[in-house]
């Protein structure tokens, strides 16, 4: 039972993780049908930044800060130069794009930083909190509030503001939002933003517990996009869920099963939930018209 | 339209680009990046197929080419299987199994057959970097000689090891080739080019669209894992990365960067690729950075590939 608990606590923190970078996923989705291959550079940017920032003699939050705004820069700069220019490319190219862009990034970040694992304190600490024969970090009760936070503060967004509108109305149906005068290109530059930011801030948050340098983009990105798809490509909420779940599967399978395939989990799901239900969790069935 | 003579002439360039490079080539060094040019093609050309012609996507083909290179270190080793018989089971098993996961995966479309296809080919490089006890985990195992080297020097042929494998692997890229060209202007080519443009289009007129699709995905299977087979042989040593999601992505980036309806374009690409790394040896720690810019570059400014945009222009100005 105490066991248990552990596992749960570690999966939620992970999963936590995965889904913000889910969440990132579906707001670049939702507004240009765009998967964003480079989701994962972004959390990885999150910690590097803030690392060398406040190795330079910033203060945490400053350098936690700082890292947030220029990886959101980055997302910004993503769009207008590489996303943009390709407008109404194949999904193959665009894929190639963003991967690109990811390689890229990662190539930038080597040269620029270095190639070492790197971390700053934990926020509050790094006495475990016991709770019922387990212990949780007070990092992860970071990493789960600030997803909590995140998710809340996008609702709000998305349902209370004219501009959180606009996107829902550009992701639903792209000329018709600019038949009633929303800047869909607009909204496109505003998600890439709001995406980098998101993914640059789980990286701020999870990096006193996981480290961080400048390759683990890739296998984040991967189980972000597994996530998303879990609970259903273009819904958060399905990204919310879809990720706390994966941490979960992930976590009892390293508890339980095997160490070793943990990372498989994350696929053996995808590809079970794809054969079953095409659409995710929450998505809804899609039909061709021609 | 594919005439036949443009497929001769198609055949008769790469057949002459083979055998006159050596002509150029200043050391032994370069029949090794030849073979390996060759052998990235060879898979290339069978994402040609499955990408070009049937316009279906796959980010986990690596895991083809991963299981088409274990089998030539395995099945020697474990079944006392001639390394030349391995490369056939490769193929067999690597057909098999892409006709057993294709058939739900090929529902999927776009970025779900993407991530899917993804899945496949990560699973298949975390067991064979899992399990050490069979594969040797991360630092890979060796394989055993073809054996066909030392049969020509026994007939008085001498050839180094760099100069055979580009013989082999440029033979056996013609041989691919010539299939692919062939599939392009047959019913099947036909069939699966018309799902290409419209899948609603082509079951209209009685194409059987997931049998096509299917079609494809095996036939690109075992390309992959027959240019698997030929990198373990030629390199005596096998890692995992083989089967790695860079090396998907690497097959893909080389099919789309030299123009991904086009076999010679196939072999551009493969070539440009492969070579970026040998040229950046000095620069290594900007390689990513250039592969990064170039698949970036090349998707917006040249999105149909660099060998039919080239083509587009000269025939453009020939007018």
């Amino acid at each position: 039972m105490d066991a248990l608990l552990q596992f749960i606590f570690s999966g939620m923190t992970v999963g936590a993780v995965y889904a913000l970078v889910a969440l990132g996923f579906t707001i670049i989705y939702n507004a240009s049908d765009v998967v964003n291959f480079a989701q994962g550079e972004f959390v990885m940017l999150g910690g590097m930044i803030t690392v060398f920032a406040h190795q330079a003699g910033l203060p945490l939050p400053l350098a936690a800060v700082l890292a947030i705004l220029a990886t959101a820069a980055l997302g910004v700069a993503l769009n207008k130069l590489a996303i943009e220019p390709a407008r109404g490319a194949p999904v193959v190219s665009l894929i190639i794009i963003t991967i690109g862009a990811s390689i890229l990034i990662r190539g930038a970040t080597q040269l620029i930083f270095d190639k070492q694992l790197h971390r700053f304190p934990s926020f509050s600490g790094d006495d475990p909190i016991r709770v019922m024969g387990a212990t949780i970090l007070p990092q992860s009760l970071w990493v789960i509030g600030g997803a909590v936070a995140v998710f809340v503060a996008l609702w709000l967004f998305f349902t209370r503001t004219l501009t959180g509108k606009a996107v829902l109305a550009t992701a639903n149906n792209r000329v018709a939002a600019q038949l009633v005068g929303i800047n869909t290109g607009w909204v496109m530059t505003l998600s890439f933003g709001l995406s980098a930011a998101i993914g640059a801030l789980a990286g701020v948050l999870v990096t006193p517990i996981t480290l961080v340098s400048y390759d683990v983009g890739v296998a984040l990105a991967l189980k972000g996009f597994a996530a998303a798809m879990l609970g259903g490509m273009g819904n958060p909420k399905g990204a919310l869920l879809g990720g706390l779940l994966l941490g979960l599967l992930e976590a009892l399978t390293a508890g339980y099963l095997s160490s070793q395939y943990k990372d498989a989990v994350a696929f053996i799901v995808i590809l079970g939930v794809l054969f079953v239900m095409p659409q995710g969790i929450f998505g809804h069935k899609s039909t061709e018209r021609v | 339209m594919m005439t036949a003579r443009r497929k001769w002439t198609q055949l008769a360039v790469l057949a002459l680009v083979i055998a006159l490079l050596p002509l150029f080539f200043p050391s032994g060094y370069y029949y090794r990046v030849g073979a390996l040019i060759f052998v990235n093609a060879l898979s290339v050309v069978g994402l040609v197929i499955l990408i070009g012609y049937a316009g279906q996507i796959s980010l986990g083909h690596a895991g083809f080419a991963g299981i088409g290179a274990y089998a030539c270190a395995l099945a020697p080793e474990h079944l006392g299987l001639h390394p030349g018989l391995a490369v056939i089971l490769g193929a067999v098993v690597s057909g098999i199994m892409a006709l057993l996961i294709g058939r739900p995966i090929l529902r999927l479309k776009g970025y779900y057959l993407a991530v899917a296809t993804l899945g496949f080919g990560i699973l298949v490089s975390m067991v064979l970097t899992n399990e050490r006890a069979l594969t040797g985990g991360p630092d890979g195992m060796s394989v055993e000689d073809l054996g066909l080297r030392a049969l020509l020097r026994d007939l008085g042929w001498r050839l180094s090891g760099g100069e055979f494998w580009y013989g082999v692997s440029g033979f056996v890229l013609l041989i691919g080739a010539w299939l692919a060209l062939n599939l392009f202007d047959s019913p099947t080519g036909r069939a699966m080019r018309a799902l290409h443009g419209s899948e609603v289009a082509a079951s209209t007129v009685g194409v059987d669209v997931a049998r096509q699709k299917l079609r494809a995905f095996v036939i690109s299977a075992v390309y992959a894992s027959v240019a698997g087979s030929l990198l373990a042989l030629q390199n005596g040593y096998i890692t995992p990365d083989v089967a790695g999601f860079m090396h998907s992505i690497e097959m893909v980036t080389m099919a789309v960067l030299g123009g991904v309806g086009s076999v010679l374009g196939a072999t551009l690409g493969a070539a440009i690729l492969t070579l970026l790394p040998q040229v950046l040896t000095v620069f290594a720690e900007y390689e990513q950075l250039v592969l990064g810019a170039v698949m970036i570059v090349v998707m917006i400014f040249l999105p149909q590939g660099l060998l039919p945009s080239i083509a587009r222009r000269i025939r453009g100005r020939g007018e």
